[in-house]
């Protein structure tokens, strides 16, 4: 009773990094988003969990400034996303698959690009430290156009860490690298982001990765949220002990007859 | 031999010559330019043959070539800086981080001055071995020109931008059309008045017509004409505006329907 009523106040306590409110993108009438809302806090790793078509990457893609919302408020530490865009993108980064570095750059001077683009000095020291953090100190001089998806993916995760975001946003960040390698990157992601005291927000299609990391899981079906809740209290609501039964449950059901 | 393979990858191509707009242009639109600017150069030949020459012809032509060259070049180094980006799939990491729309156009501004300038002094230098062609006996005429010449590239760089933003990747042949579009209505190679009236008329509007009368003008006659140069710089100043509202227009237009993820997704 005592660890539940910490834990709620401690949530309490948390700054709100991101709000997100009644967020709707529309494509010809058709709602890729339609009207969601939800909070990411301090130090919170939330997972937007869903089918194809969900409405996943366009949230995300919303969230980056890279698509307009139909309507609907997206706030990062209390300000307006499309007001101060430039202020708000320097406190977040992403990685996602389809979103690859520069091919015929080396990673070093993949990551000091990036680092100049997020405004961040001393560039070197930073990139040297990423390199040795995600493994790729040995490949540093390598064309980035040699290197395997799951390189590949090792470096979209150091250039994501290159501006110590506050807000951390990953599409599928393990979706093409093996088990192993997967589970040392999650840990690696984990241990960085706490140092920062950010949030991520976390899209996978690995049931495991996403209970393993996740404070909270927040269920998109047919652009609308239809579950949002800790993983434990999932499992509790729809009565599933594996994760990734309650998502072929939702993905099955028409929308408003969750439990 | 096996013609259903060959109709497979007849049909393949196919397909994407006709879904795309860039490439039904860049089809018609090369021989429908070329037949432009051959018949303009049959044509002032000619002219020129007939009147006599009262003017080095070799000059003419070389400083001509020498300068659109470098207007071809300055749009194609910033069209290039961007669409690397996009071949690389790299697009999307640029625009979720915090550049800003003119920090973007003012680095490509940057490159495609060093590379401008790098190209100018070697192909000179080059002209200059070749034919003892001096490019600087166009006198301080070459400070203005080759400023104009590199800022409409500029101009119609972002232009290439804003339509690869709206087109996709598929667009990128625009980055080497653009400029050779312009070309036979930009008078570069003969004078203006050899264009029928109509034409006349719609090329006042081309800063890069009044660039190259200018130096034409400044070659045979000795003198530098002011008024070339106010129009080729007052029309520069209104591209350069309706450049940036242009691209500025196809990236909101881009971000409403989602086109900016479908550069590395096309």
């Amino acid at each position: 009773m005592q660890i539940l009523l910490f834990s709620i106040i401690s949530t309490l306590l948390m700054t709100t990094i991101l709000r997100v409110k009644g967020l709707t993108k529309r494509y010809n009438g058709f709602a890729a988003v339609d009207r969601i809302s939800f909070e990411v806090k301090e130090g919170e790793i939330v997972s937007l969990l869903g089918p194809n078509g969900a409405g996943k990457t366009t949230t995300v893609q919303m969230l980056l400034t890279l698509v307009s919302p139909t309507s609907g408020d997206i706030e990062v530490f209390g300000k307006d996303l499309n007001e101060h865009r430039e202020e708000l993108l320097s406190m977040m980064n992403f990685t996602a698959p389809y979103s690859l570095l520069p091919y015929n750059l080396n990673p070093r001077e993949a990551l000091t690009v990036f680092s100049l683009l997020y405004g961040m000095r001393d560039t070197k020291a930073k990139v040297e430290f990423l390199l040795q953090e995600f493994d790729l100190t040995r490949l540093a001089d390598k064309r980035i156009g040699r290197f395997s998806s799951g390189e590949q993916m090792r470096l979209g995760l150091a250039k994501a860490f290159v501006n110590n975001p506050k807000l951390l946003l990953l599409d599928e960040p393990t979706a093409s690298i093996d088990p192993t390698t997967a589970r040392e990157l999650r840990a690696k992601i984990l241990e960085l982001i706490r140092q920062s005291n950010g949030a991520v927000l976390w899209t996978s299609h690995n049931m495991r990765e996403i209970e393993t990391v996740s404070d909270r899981i927040i269920f998109l079906s047919r652009g609308q949220i239809v579950a949002d809740d800790t993983p434990q209290g999932l499992k509790q609501r729809f009565g599933q002990e594996d994760l990734e039964e309650i998502f072929i449950t939702i993905a099955r059901e028409p929308l408003g007859s969750s439990p | 031999m096996n013609c259903r393979h060959i109709l497979g990858i007849f049909y393949r191509n196919i397909i994407l010559i006709r879904r795309s707009v860039p490439k039904l242009f860049g089809l018609f639109g090369f021989i429908t330019v070329e037949l432009f600017l051959w018949g303009f150069i049959t044509i002032w030949v000619q002219t020129f043959a007939n009147n006599g020459a009262n003017a080095d012809f070799i000059l003419l032509i070389l400083s001509a070539f020498i300068f659109w060259s470098m207007f071809a070049l300055s749009q194609r180094a910033f069209s290039i800086s961007f669409l690397e980006e996009v071949w690389s799939r790299n697009v999307i990491n640029l625009f979720a981080s915090p550049v800003k729309l003119s920090e973007l156009v003012l680095g490509y501004v940057l490159v495609g001055v060093a590379q401008a300038v790098l190209a100018f002094f070697y192909i000179t230098a080059l002209a200059l071995l070749l034919y003892t062609f001096d490019v600087w006996e166009l006198g301080l005429y070459i400070i203005p020109f080759f400023m104009n010449v590199l800022i409409f590239g500029w101009v119609l760089g972002v232009v290439t931008i804003g339509l690869v933003v709206r087109f996709g990747p598929s667009a990128d042949i625009l980055a080497f059309f653009i400029p050779f579009f312009l070309l036979p209505f930009s008078a570069v190679y003969y004078p203006v008045h050899i264009f029928p009236p109509w034409l006349q008329r719609i090329s006042v509007v081309l800063p890069t017509r009044h660039m190259f009368e200018g130096m034409r003008t400044t070659l045979i006659e000795g003198v530098i004409p002011l008024h070339d140069v106010f129009w080729a710089t007052i029309l520069n100043a209104i591209f350069v505006v309706l450049a940036f509202l242009f691209l500025y227009l196809m990236l909101r237009l881009a971000r409403n329907r989602g086109y900016l993820s479908r550069l590395v997704q096309d």
